[in-house]
């Protein structure tokens, strides 16, 4: 018995105790049935050679490890940025318990979120009274100022169409009539979670734009000079946001941030629960109508909300996930272009500090490569900002990420003579990237927290940048975008780099001559 | 200030009235049902549970789907578990459950692995069962130490009408009588998760017991063979508790599913006792071994040295005087250890009030485990409980106890609210909710990544972790000082 009351063990030291390796040992031994060691060992090395990787490129039908979800977990991203809004998410429960579990589990916040929770019944006669109910249940109880709903894999294989049940709900008094309940259908089985914060994103401007399901006259375009802003599908929300927003008030503009989830994912510990915190509110979102124009800082995460918009008479810009020098530096050039204002001083001090902080750290980075894997527009970013410290991203990866994207990164890639032996792999998946790792491999990997399983397989050390990340507290309050946001992951990188440099030369009287104090 | 029993009840009452004002009348009366106050001497806890829940309101439940592959199946580690359909569902079960396992994940174990078919609208559009195929080859291609493959169905699979046991028999016979199992666990499927458990329990009767056959004739049988049933190993909760039934002299042949192999599920047939801890999730397979092979099944419970000494020798009693000499040489061995854990933890846990809500046998496993550091058991209720499970749980409850099945989001902020307990024990999702009101928490269905809590090397962890989700100095921080003087 090892376990003591002093010092209690828990399962990081009590399962190494000698009791349990032998309890270990004697299950496997006489009960598992496993495959001998050496077979073991012998698969183990096989999967790390070329052939195995083609085996595992010509993979046709099966996904092991995608780095992506669904479109209703985008749905319910975008539905929170909004004032006093409740997702209702139109289908089978077990979703809505996912969604707010990921949710919280990558921001360490709660997740408001309901759903029809259709069963058998439903798949048979439509979903329409788990609506017409659902809704007044919502309504009643939680109190929203809007309810935002989208749909599951369920309801649309079954074809139930959100319109229709809305307008129903509404005569059968489950809300008021003049209630604001704008709909998007989000197929789990089409896109990923960036196309359900699209479809949610646009279905929600459509809603307060274009007359409100034909229940009242289309908005009037009434041109003013303010500039409107979407994030996309972001896990730094919360510190992004707020960074745009320190950086929209340095120019002096008037600006809407349309769905800022900055505040109710970072709610405060104060003795009171706030379900709605902050968000766009519905009167600044109508009246994003009358922006000049559009920042969008994810072109693939708004594919179908910018063309709306643009329809709609604004200029709209799609960057890509703005991180590092020259992606920030574009996107304070459209600002500056769009408003006429100049770019404000204080801004171009910052740009100088970060131009300075990659001039003092370079050199551990230069001429290193990286694997990287995650969101297209994140993905983009991160390569661009790779290129501009002269590391190369060597393989870069989406599964979500299309053929248009593919080519975006190998111009990118085409720019640079860092770029030059760098290759983008669009919809493969994170045992793709095991394979790359072994055949090809790289100095350092970024991705979200599933990386740690190719940390451990392949010992590429992993720098945790994407979503989720579950295994690491609290990235999400920091920005990745503007010049600040720059800084934060090139201290996240060179973190990183230096823990593996110290791993690397810790051993005494043999590696620890390169031990240095100062880098 | 303490209330009576009769007080309590009394609040409980006024409380329950108050919460249902809110909703519309019909769902007031349905919600009703599942609302209540335990009664002593009562056969249940008197409220009604296994039903839909209602359009609308923040449930707690998760799905068929998460029954299966996330409890059941999900653990058995040396086969992989095709997520079937679109890829959230497999996404968002991704190793978030912690049943830990000891293997070469992906080349002998799979269980941190997310395998799915991804469904694209062609695949809706058109079924999946040809996709399915392909993918069942693609795995004996890349992943040929696995030991089977299991399909978990997603909504659209029943919807669609696949015929995935086709596929599955097919296949069957073209890898040699390789184990493929398919599950019908579409998420719309019943009303929680309770269902998937059911299905799961099917899929192992139908397809891996009616056709191991003598697969494994190396294997001896002992008198002293147990299967453990219904541990998922969250943070290691199975091995701290085989520890402890090799320790009194017992042969553990297998685990279920918890780092469980399909070959310890395919020789349980042959123990002399299955000794099930989450009775909700397995009770069925438990009973089927029964009927079927005359395997007797019995409960225990191994939170807290009370319920841990008390299981002990019912296991023991199944067996001759041996096992039982060893259940008492385990539970002194213990004992020491028990007091320094109970001298240590107790006096800053005395009288602390604690709701619970959560899912399996939770609601009422744990409260032995309080009551062994003086704290008190003020509210409990079932995620996806059944009758049975509410007859249970009167055993483990006080008089004037607030229950609540299914409780809605809406409900329990409300009873936290007003019954002001020390400490919440729930889920993720209502993890934070209850932190930002400054009442301290803990996750009961995955220890907050801490654990094992199981067994007796796991109740002195259960008790650090209380001390010190309690006793955080965080909650003297949530209100300002400039507020709390005015």
């Amino acid at each position: 018995m090892s376990q003591n009351a002093e010092k209690v063990l828990d399962h990081f030291n009590l399962f190494r105790e000698p009791e349990y390796v032998e309890l270990f040992e004697n299950k496997r031994k006489e009960f598992e049935f496993m495959p001998p060691d050496e077979q073991v060992a012998e698969i183990r090395e096989w999967t790390k050679t070329e052939e195995y990787k083609e085996k595992n490129f010509a993979r046709e039908a099966l996904t092991v490890n995608p780095a992506k979800a669904c479109q209703p977990l985008g749905a319910v991203f975008a539905a929170v940025g909004f004032e006093g809004t409740i997702p209702f998410v139109h289908g089978s429960q077990g979703c809505v318990a996912y969604y707010r579990s990921h949710f919280s589990r990558h921001f360490k916040e709660p997740t408001s979120c309901v759903s029809s929770s259709m069963t058998e019944d439903a798949a048979v006669f439509g979903g329409l009274n788990n609506m017409i109910d659902g809704l007044a249940n919502t309504y009643n109880m939680y109190k929203p100022k809007m309810i935002a709903v989208s749909t599951t894999c369920m309801a649309e294989v079954i074809g139930d169409d959100l319109n229709a049940f809305i307008k129903t709900s509404k005569e059968k008094g489950s809300i008021p009539a003049e209630y604001d309940v704008p709909f998007a259908h989000t197929p789990a089985f089409v896109g990923s979670h960036i196309t359900g914060y699209d479809n949610v994103m646009k279905g929600i401007l459509q809603h307060f734009w274009d007359g409100k399901a034909g229940t009242v006259p289309a908005l009037e375009r009434k041109p003013n000079e303010s500039i409107n802003f979407l994030g996309g599908f972001d896990g730094y929300t919360v510190g992004n946001i707020r960074e745009i927003k320190r950086i929209f008030n340095l120019f002096g503009i008037d600006y809407t941030i349309i769905g800022d989830n900055s505040d109710v994912w970072d709610t405060p510990t104060d003795g009171e629960f706030r379900m709605y915190d902050g968000g766009t509110t519905l009167e600044d979102t109508a009246n994003a109508l009358n922006a000049k124009a559009t920042i969008s800082m994810q072109e693939y995460c708004t594919e179908k909300t910018l063309p709306f918009i643009a329809e709609h008479g604004q200029e709209v810009v799609a960057l890509n996930h703005p991180i590092g020098v020259a992606g920030t530096d574009r996107l304070l050039l459209e600002i500056a272009r769009l408003t006429g204002k100049e770019i404000p001083a204080e801004l171009e001090k910052e740009r100088g500090r970060l131009v300075d902080a990659i001039a003092d750290s370079t050199a551990h980075i230069h001429g290193q490569k990286f694997a990287i894997y995650g969101d297209p527009d994140l993905c983009y970013g991160l390569a661009e900002f790779l290129l501009e410290l002269g590391a190369e991203p060597t393989h870069v990866l989406a599964t979500n990420g299309s053929k248009a994207w593919a080519e975006k990164v190998q111009a990118l890639f085409d720019s640079s003579p860092f770029g030059k032996n760098c290759k983008v792999y669009p919809g493969k998946d994170l045992w793709h990237m095991r394979s790359l790792l072994f055949t090809d491999p790289v100095d350092f990997l970024i991705g979200n927290t599933y990386g740690k399983y190719l940390e451990r397989d392949t010992g590429t050390p992993l720098i945790r940048i994407g979503f989720p990340i579950f295994d690491r507290h609290h990235k999400h309050r920091y920005p990745v975008w503007g010049y600040q946001g720059g800084l934060n992951v090139l201290v996240w990188i060179l973190d990183r780099l230096f823990e593996s440099i110290d791993a690397n030369t810790i051993i005494p009287a043999k590696t620890d001559y390169s031990f240095d104090i100062i880098r | 200030m303490s209330l009576t029993v009769e007080q309590v009840k009394q609040r409980n009452k006024d409380l329950i009235k108050e919460v249902l004002e809110v909703y519309p009348e019909k769902t007031a009366k349905r919600r009703a049902k599942h609302l209540g106050t335990f009664e002593e001497g009562k056969p249940d806890c008197g409220v009604k549970s296994n039903v839909k829940s209602i359009p609308g309101v923040m449930t707690i439940r998760g799905c068929a789907y998460a029954g299966s592959k996330g409890v059941v199946w999900g653990p058995i580690k040396d086969m992989i578990h095709i997520s079937h359909g679109p890829v959230g569902c497999g996404q968002y079960s991704w190793a978030s459950r912690r049943n830990y396992y000891i293997g070469t994940t992906g080349v002998d174990t799979f269980v941190t692995m997310q395998f799915t078919s991804d469904f694209q609208e062609k695949d809706i559009v058109f079924g999946g069962d040809k996709k399915l195929e392909k993918i069942i080859d693609e795995i004996q291609d890349l992943f040929p130490l696995n030991h089977g493959i299991t399909v978990q169905s997603e909504c659209p699979i029943g919807l669609i009408g696949d015929d995935i046991e086709a596929v599955s028999k097919k296949k069957n016979k073209e890898y040699n009588g390789h184990t493929i199992v398919p599950v019908r666990c579409e998420g719309f499927r019943g009303v929680s998760q309770s269902l998937g458990h059911h299905i799961a329990n099917d899929a192992v009767r139908d397809w891996v017991f009616d056709k191991a056959g003598d697969k494994h004739p190396e294997f001896k049988t002992t008198p002293y063979d147990v299967a453990i049933i219904g541990d998922y190993n969250i943070g290691g909760d199975a091995w701290s508790s085989r520890i402890l039934l090799e320790e009194m002299g017992l042969r553990v042949i297998a685990q279920w599913s918890g780092d469980g192999s399909l070959a310890e599920l395919e020789n349980t047939p042959k123990a002399k006792l299955n000794v099930l801890h989450c009775y909700r999730s397995m009770n069925y397979i438990s009973r089927h071994l029964e009927e079927k092979y005359g395997v007797p099944w019995v409960e225990y419970n191994f939170f807290g040295p009370t319920k841990i000494a008390e299981s002990l020798r019912t296991i023991a009693g199944y067996f001759d005087d041996k096992i039982k000499e060893g259940a008492e040489r385990v539970i002194a061995k213990y004992q020491p250890l028990m007091q320094a854990v109970i001298d240590k933890y107790r006096p800053r846990l005395e009288g602390k009030k604690v709701m619970l809500f959560v899912g399996g046998l939770r609601p009422r496993h744990v409260i032995g485990a309080y009551e062994d550091l003086g704290m008190e058991i003020v509210g409990t209720g079932y995620e996806f409980g059944h009758n049975d499970d509410y007859q249970r749980t009167t055993h483990y409850v006080k008089d004037g106890t607030l229950i609540y099945d299914d409780v809605t989001g809406f409900e329990f902020e409300k009873f936290v609210e007003a019954v002001q307990p020390d400490l919440v024990g729930s889920g993720i999702k209502e993890k934070y909710v209850f932190q930002k009101m400054g009442v301290p928490f803990r996750q009961m269905h995955s220890w907050d990544y801490s654990g094992p809590y199981h067994g007796y090397d796991g109740f002195a962890i259960f008790a650090r972790d209380m001390d010190m989700a309690i006793n955080n100095p965080v909650w003297g921080l949530a209100k300002t000082p400039w507020k709390k003087a005015a």
